[in-house]
């Protein structure tokens, strides 16, 4: 037998580990959300789909500032120490993969006001008639355009895989230590990204095309997941053991029936007959594809907090 | 350089808690949590059951998680002796260091910014002794600096049988417990 007593009693850390609340998930959720956008919306610039009048390209960045802003709202409010936020941009730590972050999603705003430059709000272009000057000049470069696309994936990239690789560095949780964790919330971002511009797409080409690109990211999640869960299961001990409680564990029912039937093989067979014209499109995909990466974010983050190097000893 | 740490021994130990109190006080830590605690740790097969009781803390580890994951620099390693800190007034309270430390010694102070044991760095650098290890009774706990080869750390460590924990988790640690 091996049995552990403890007096440690400190607020949040016992019995188990629960530093991080909704706010983290949600950020990490929307984090992903604005990376697939800014992949897609780079993609549609590189291909020149902005001759299009309705393309996506238009309005992802403005959805995309959004979202940003708000799951940098959800990161602030999960800070303790709030009035000293600011001590994030005094200075830049290499080893510290939320140092990269905060500094990454720094850059990103100007990259998505560049992106809007495109289609400025009309009320801007009122104001300040020197906008729609830059807008001329902007949309008459086709390089530019094209350059644009490129740094925007490349950044969009780069934002969907920090949010994987912030809770990997964290070596302490064992579930979090798998070397592709960013894969993963990548591929998972992308693909709601994409179920959510299949919803709103108003132009025909792209609803159809990002409903069949859903479907494959839907297919490479599927799969990057199983990858996930044997290098846990083939790891040390206790990283097969935080592997269990998705598997068959404390977090197996939600992991099971939100992220994998309802939040992927569900939507996945329905969006397969909708391309293969076999029913109509429904939202109720997209939807659930949607929901599914927000739930799968809950639980990694919850059952990271959970799994521990003394869970064996 | 010093890199300070600490050598316990576990058959001294009586689990008193003497040392949990006095870093209490010495350290105004709020009620509800604590910067160092005593494990109990029962190991084996009845009749044959071995008892190891701790007393546990931040092991101030070479190659802390802690200090490379903080976005901030507020968790740093002190000019003397290598002891892991946190700057108040630099900590945002992202609660990082938390989730990468293997031995949960760390916990987010009511005040907002994160917090754990200092080895008493205000005592010893007044040339004393951290305040566990002066109120304890059986004197199993032991300060000093293993970059000196005639610590009296270093000479237990050599004549003793001993463990640190969980180095399996590669954050080198500089606590070690006699058995
Ligand atoms: S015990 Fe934890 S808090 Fe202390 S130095 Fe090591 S990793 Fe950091
Ligand atoms: S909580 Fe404070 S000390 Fe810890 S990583 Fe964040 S800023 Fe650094």
């Amino acid at each position: 037998m091996n049995e552990i007593s403890t007096t440690r009693h400190s607020h949040l850390i016992d019995p188990t580990l629960h530093i991080w609340d909704w706010q983290i998930p949600v950020y990490l959720f929307l984090g992903g959300m604005v990376a697939g956008m800014m992949i897609i919306s780079g993609y549609f610039l590189f291909k020149g789909r902005h001759t299009e009048k309705h393309c996506s390209c238009y309005y992802l960045p403005y959805v995309s500032i959004f979202l940003l802003s708000l799951g940098m709202f959800a990161l602030f409010l999960d800070l303790e120490h709030k009035l000293f936020v600011w001590r994030l941009y005094t200075t830049f730590q290499i080893t510290s993969a939320m140092s990269w972050g905060s500094w990454i999603l720094i850059l990103i705003y100007p990259i998505l006001l560049v992106n809007i430059l495109m289609n400025p709000p009309k009320m801007l272009t009122d104001k300040l008639p020197i906008i729609s000057e830059w807008k001329k000049a902007l949309l008459e470069k086709q390089l530019w355009i094209k350059n644009l696309g490129v740094v925007t994936m490349f950044f969009g990239a780069g934002i969907g895989l920090y949010t994987g690789v912030l809770l990997s560095s964290l070596g302490a949780r064992p579930l979090w230590s798998s070397s592709i964790l960013w894969l993963l919330f990548l591929v998972s971002g992308l693909s709601g990204a994409a179920a959510f511009v299949h919803v709103i797409a108003k132009d025909e080409y792209e609803r159809v095309l990002l409903a069949k690109a859903d479907n494959a990211f839907l297919i490479i999640e599927l799969f990057v997941i199983m990858l996930f869960i044997v290098g846990l299961k083939t790891a040390t001990q206790v990283q097969s053991s935080a592997a269990d409680l998705l598997l068959t564990g404390s977090y197996a029912a939600e992991f099971w029936v939100f992220v994998i039937g309802l939040g992927i093989v569900i939507p996945l067979f329905i969006q397969l007959l909708a391309v293969n014209h076999k029913i109509h499109h429904t939202p109720l995909a997209p939807l659930m594809v949607i929901i599914g990466g927000l739930i799968l974010r809950f639980i990694i983050v919850a059952a990271g907090q959970y799994s521990h190097w003394f869970a064996l000893k | 350089m010093a890199r300070y740490g600490m050598v316990i021994d576990t058959a001294k130990c009586v689990g008193c808690t003497d040392c949990v109190i006095a870093c209490e006080t010495e350290n105004n830590v709020p009620e509800g949590f604590c910067r160092d605690w005593i494990k109990t740790e029962a190991n084996g097969k009845f009749p044959t059951i071995e008892l190891e009781i701790r007393s546990e803390r931040c092991n101030h580890c070479t190659d802390a998680p802690c200090v490379s994951c903080c976005p901030t620099g507020a968790s740093h390693f002190h000019d003397v002796g290598g002891v892991v800190l946190v700057t108040q007034d630099h900590c945002i309270g992202c609660k990082a260091c938390i989730a990468s430390c293997p031995y949960d010694a760390r916990y987010v102070h009511p005040e907002g910014y994160v917090d754990k044991c200092t080895f008493c760095i205000h005592r010893v650098e007044d040339g004393l002794d951290p305040a566990c290890v002066s109120v304890c009774p059986t004197h199993c706990m032991t300060f000093g600096d293993f970059d000196d080869p005639n610590s009296k750390v270093n000479k237990l460590l050599k004549s003793r049988r001993h463990h640190s924990l969980l180095p399996e988790a590669g954050t080198k640690p500089n606590i070690f417990y006699l058995i």
